[in-house]
């Protein structure tokens, strides 16, 4: 329980300081000074205090959503294995439910771009459920290539067999997943090459367009949510893919605090690279995604397929 | 266990009470009438059904209702689930069938009010039937009764009797090969009773050619591809109750069909048979779900839903039936546990939506997407009942189709080492169609709930539209009740699967209820993730009041770039929504657009009108069935010239058969 | 692998941060180290929009100081106004006020945006920025220089 608790507030408070992080990389290899990590703190803190408002003719999707979506991401963090195997909502703690509710926090919001019958509300809603529709698979035929040698689709059963069977993690099974599931990642939470978070041109969009009409506390919320989601998935891979130093069932104090260092270490590692990957790549044009998201959905059915046959 | 049969029959005498009264009732109240005994019936029914999948059992002999064969009637559990779901569904389709019918929507006459509940009982018996020609029999009222009902609206539109005659012609080709495969079956078992057939000894090739030909008939009322044509026309043109009806009912009863010819009456087969039926599930899941996505029209969207729904079941059935083959009856256990579980939700989230696209056809008269959207706030209920069951079909939780395709996913992840070599090539496949169609039902079920009902309406009938009376929202309630039901208690459902599972395979060992059931290893519990999400969502609210430092909210304009106010034509539609799946999906869908420019008379250079046609045909029907149109007209306006009103002629032709016949006849012999 | 030999030639082109000399805005208090900032050119020649691009490129870095130019007005705090305000642009720009969540900035960016520098008295021009929305800070030049842009960019963040 204690775990959980730890990890949830780790993910909370520590989610907008690793976008300060990849921010804080990228701009130093842009051969800029960067506003520090504290930044995505600062903006979150003043937007708190300002003045949402709700544009005229939107309705309670419009509302509902900034709610829905640090709903889901908060769940999705308390039966995650980040730094504890053992969540108390053990019913929760599957793979597929956890794709299925990040899936549905994505969902409340390109419903909530529709909701306001914009012009850009309905581009972004559109590409992001394109997107979306492409990489729910991938993630599911990931995460089922990686059960098959678990039996399980149990989060904590996952990573436990993969932490007592070290040598699994380099089976073509894991390598072809980890890909497939880095590459949607990417995608999910809006990364470059498939979507650019710093943009400032609508039709370029996908995951901005959606929140263009959100402000003031709203907007904190939705910002929030994104940050966590960043960094749930990346910590989703890294204990799939690196399942060391995760506190076990019954685990004291001690192991907790440094099962947290030790995902905090990992994560920021990982979204570090992802920053500095960045830096080294070009948005692909809308109609290119689709592609590189097939690629990822092709190579995540070859682990499905790996996995049957060395099952 | 007498019980059973009580309540059974008394479903079926208020179908037939309910029949009667529309027949002699009085024109005014007539569908209130109807409606209300054949809610009852509806709920007598699912009584009966739940009462028969707790284990009561139920059989009939009428030997002198039909003469030299007689009525044989037998209630298993598996028929129990069937008859449930239909009695579910007619009820909530009957209630709301009571407010539709007012002011000159739904089918109000005496034929058409008496054809639902003649509809509902034949539903009723074909899951009961125990003989071949009882099957038969019920199954050809069953076609004709909502051949009538698909008509009803005929004399308004002109597309209704085209859909109905595809209905008929495809309903019909079932019915023939059901017909041959089971006659084949009766005469060499020797007697027509399910129990003789159970019992009989069939050469290999004789079984096999038994259950393609009936999977080939049964899989054409479930809408599978490549037989599906007709239910994208059918459901759309019938009356929307009636639609539910169909799509949450009557289609279940194709693979009930599969389900007690191929695992029950010939106890599983080789292993080609249920991979057969698994990859024509997949075909359909995926391609059923390809055009549901491009759909701009509301009810031919939730029709191809319909086939990509069946065609997950269908991938639920193969698997279980493989399964049993290679002798892993836990595994068939929950495999078809999940095709079963499919069936019950996938009833229940169709009886929502169809009947909420019934709601938004009536108060704007349109079904196009495109011409809809901002029912939110003038229609709140229909809405938010429609929201309930786009959740439900999405497969997100907390929706119910999510749990069942967890647990089909479940099975097929123990399957790999059952498989053999095409398992191994065929299994990764079907989880592949499963989370292709799981994503793609995410941005169906998110264009037709978020262009159809949030934003602004795109046109003035949508504009002007009004909430539905309360027998239909009642009838909608009710139906989304169910769905919630099933969502978040699955534990008391999956329990009550066991037995019909038990009927056909020998499950036993890891049960679904295991999975689903919080504590063991790798379980579930959907409830909890309710309950979570709910808790989660309380904590952001909460949060946000705790720092909240201006409570006000400020209403503004929408922003619209500093340009003037945007009109409704500006918005998104669901054609523009789908647009980019249909261009990354465009080598299977093969669109087609047309641009026609009208050049004014003085000169080429001056275009007087420029027309912009897209849409995605069924490329099954334009490759299949088109060519197989054109030669059966070619070789009719060919045999005209055989007729030619000569009396001479015809007794020649006469001649000639029995000359004929008696030639074979005298070789064979 | 040439970018990254690149990246590790070049190092840091951003010049260190100057001196302040300038006042915070009362605001600043309240926005604490971030400002959003919409841009808004309401009849510009380009010659400013080329300094705020300067100004927020590598070498000036204004993201440093806790400012980010954004989207939608209704994530900005501040709308950064240049160019005198043309006829066509004066209603556009008003409605742009009102769709900034309050409490909101303006910033008068450049002569034109004070008051029309060469273009006063054309008959495109509806006025200087305080003739169509009411102006919290002016920024002098023609066009102003990235330093000038950074420090009142910097009176906002307090930074």
């Amino acid at each position: 329980m204690a775990g959980v608790v730890l990890q949830v507030v780790l993910v909370g408070l520590g989610s907008p300081l690793l976008v300060g992080v990849m921010r804080q990389v990228r701009a130093r290899l842009e051969g800029r000074a960067g506003a520090g990590i504290w930044q995505p703190w600062r903006d979150l803190r003043k937007l708190m205090r300002r003045q949402p408002i709700t544009p005229a003719g939107t309705g309670w999707m419009f509302r509902a959503a900034p709610l829905l979506l640090p709903g889901t991401a908060l769940v999705v963090a308390s039966v995650v294995p980040l730094v504890t195997t053992a969540s108390p909502l053990d019913g929760v703690a599957d793979l597929f439910a956890v794709t299925a509710l990040l899936t549905l926090g994505s969902v409340a919001l390109a419903l909530a771009g529709l909701d306001t019958g914009t012009a850009f509300g309905g581009m972004g809603a559109s590409r992001e459920v394109t997107v979306l529709a492409l990489v729910e698979p991938t993630i599911l035929l990931s995460v089922f290539a990686l059960s098959v040698p678990a039996g399980s689709t149990n989060l904590g059963d996952i990573v436990t067999a993969a932490a007592e069977h070290p040598l699994s993690l380099i089976s073509p099974v894991s390598l072809l997943a980890a890909v497939a599931l880095v590459i949607v990642s990417i995608a999910e939470t809006g990364r470059i090459p498939v979507d650019n978070p710093a943009t400032h041109l609508e039709l370029t969009m996908i995951h901005e367009a959606m929140t263009l009409e959100y402000a003031g506390l709203d907007l904190a919320l939705i910002e929030w949510a994104s940050a966590m989601r960043l960094s749930l998935l990346l910590g989703l891979l890294a204990g799939l893919f690196a399942p060391w130093g995760i506190a076990t069932a019954g685990a004291g104090p001690l192991a907790l605090l440094v099962a947290a260092v030790v995902i905090a270490l990992k994560v920021t590692v990982l979204g570090g690279l992802l920053a500095a990957s960045e830096v080294f790549m070009a948005k692909l044009r809308l109609f290119r995604i689709p592609e590189l998201l097939a690629g990822s959905f092709l190579m995540a059915l070859l682990a499905v397929a790996a996995s049957y046959f060395l099952a | 266990m007498i019980l059973v049969g009580v309540w059974y029959v008394a479903a079926l005498s208020a179908c037939a009470l309910a029949a009667l009264a529309a027949v002699l009732g009085p024109a005014r109240g007539r569908p209130a009438l109807v409606g209300t005994i054949t809610v009852g019936a509806g709920a007598l029914a699912a009584v009966a059904g739940v009462a028969a999948m707790g284990g009561g059992g139920w059989q009939a002999w009428l030997p002198e209702v039909l003469p030299l064969a007689g009525v044989r009637l037998a209630i298993d559990p598996l028929s129990g689930v069937f008859i449930a779901v239909t009695g579910a569904v007619t009820s909530c389709a009957a209630l709301y069938g009571v407010g539709y019918a007012k002011d000159g929507h739904g089918p109000a006459g005496r034929v058409t009010q008496a054809a639902v509940p003649l509809f509902v009982a034949s539903m009723l018996l074909v899951p009961a039937a125990a003989s071949v020609s009882t099957l038969l029999l019920t199954w050809e009222l069953m076609a004709i009764t909502s051949l009538l009902l698909v008509l009803a609206e005929h004399r308004r539109r002109a597309a209704v009797g085209e859909a109905a005659l595809w209905y008929a012609v495809m309903t019909h080709l079932g019915l023939v090969a059901i017909l041959s495969g089971l006659f084949a079956f009766a005469a060499s078992a020797g007697g027509e009773s399910f129990a003789q057939l159970r019992a009989a000894e069939l050469s290999p090739a004789m079984r096999s050619a038994v259950f393609v030909a009936t999977f080939v008939g049964f899989a054409s009322k479930a809408g599978i591809v490549p037989l599906h044509v007709w239910l994208p026309r059918a459901h759309p043109e019938a009356p929307s109750h009636v639609s539910a009806l169909m799509s949450a009912a009557m289609v279940n009863l194709g693979c009930y069909g599969i389900l007690r010819v191929g695992l029950d009456l010939l106890g599983g087969g080789p292993a080609w048979w249920w991979l057969l039926v698994l990859a024509a599930g997949a075909v359909s899941a995926l391609y059923g779900i390809l055009h549901a996505v491009v759909a701009a029209d509301l009810k031919r969207l939730l029709a191809y839903s319909t086939t990509e729904n069946m065609g997950l079941v269908l991938i639920g059935l193969g698997a279980a039936g493989f399964f049993a083959t290679a002798g892993f009856d836990a595994l068939a256990g929950v495999a078809l546990t999940a095709a079963l579980l499919h069936v019950v939700n996938h009833a229940a989230f169709k009886t929502v939506l169809f009947l909420a696209a019934g709601s938004v056809l009536r108060a704007t008269g349109t079904r196009d997407l495109d011409a809809l959207g901002g029912l939110r706030t003038r229609m709140p209920y229909t809405t938010g009942l429609f929201a309930v069951g786009a959740l439900c079909a999405s497969a997100l939780p907390p929706g119910n189709a999510f749990i069942s395709e967890w647990l089909l996913l479940q099975s097929l992840i123990q399957s790999g080492s059952v498989s053999g070599l095409a398992g191994v090539v065929l299994m990764p496949l079907a989880v592949a169609v499963i989370a292709l169609s799981a994503g793609l039902a995410v941005a169906t079920f998110v264009k037709a709930f978020g262009v159809g009902f949030l934003a602004r309406p795109r046109s003035p009938a949508a504009g002007a539209a009004r909430e539905s009376p309360p027998a239909m929202v009642g009838g909608m309630a009710l139906a989304a009740g169910c769905c919630l039901a099933l969502a978040l208690a699955p534990v008391l459902i999956v329990p009550a699967l066991t037995r019909p599972v038990l009927a056909v395979v020998a499950g036993t060992g890891v049960s679904a209820r295991d999975l689903i059931l919080a504590g063991g290893a790798g379980a579930i519990s959907p409830t909890l993730i309710a309950a979570a999400l709910v808790l989660a969502v309380g904590a952001v609210l909460a949060l946000t009041r705790a720092v909240m430092v201006r409570r006000s909210r400020r209403v503004a304009r929408l922003w619209d770039c500093g340009a003037g106010p945007m009109s409704a034509r500006m918005e998104y539609t669901a054609t523009s929504f789908a647009e980019p799946l249909q261009r990354v999906f465009d080598d299977v869908l093969a669109p087609e657009n047309d641009v026609d420019v009208t050049p004014a008379r003085e000169s080429a250079y001056l275009v007087r009108r420029v027309a912009f046609h897209a849409r995605v045909p069924d490329r099954i029907e334009r490759r299949l069935y088109d060519p197989l149109l054109a030669v059966a007209d070619d070789v009719g306006i060919r045999a005209r010239r055989l007729a030619n009103g000569s009396v001479h002629r015809y007794l020649a032709f006469g001649f000639c058969v029995l000359t004929g016949a008696l030639v074979v006849l005298a070789v064979i012999e | 692998m040439s970018l990254l030999r690149k990246i590790r030639k070049t190092g840091r082109v951003a010049e260190p941060a100057p001196e302040r000399t300038l006042e915070d805005l009362p605001a600043a208090a309240q926005l604490r180290g971030s400002v959003q900032i919409r841009h808004v050119d309401a009849g510009s020649c380009n010659g400013c929009e080329v300094e705020i691009a300067s100004a927020f490129g590598p070498v000036y870095d204004g993201e440093r100081y806790g400012a980010r130019l954004v989207a939608s007005p209704r994530h900005a705090d501040a709308l950064l106004v240049t160019g005198p305000v043309t006829r066509n642009m004066a209603s556009a720009l008003r409605r742009t006020f009102e769709a900034v969540p309050e409490p909101r900035l303006v910033v008068a960016l450049g002569d034109c945006a004070r008051d029309c520098g060469v273009f006063a008295g054309a008959y495109g021009v509806a006025g200087a920025v305080r003739d169509v929305v009411p102006v919290d800070l002016e920024v002098p030049g023609c066009p102003p220089e990235p330093q000038v842009i950074i420090e009142a960019l910097r009176r906002m963040t307090g930074r």
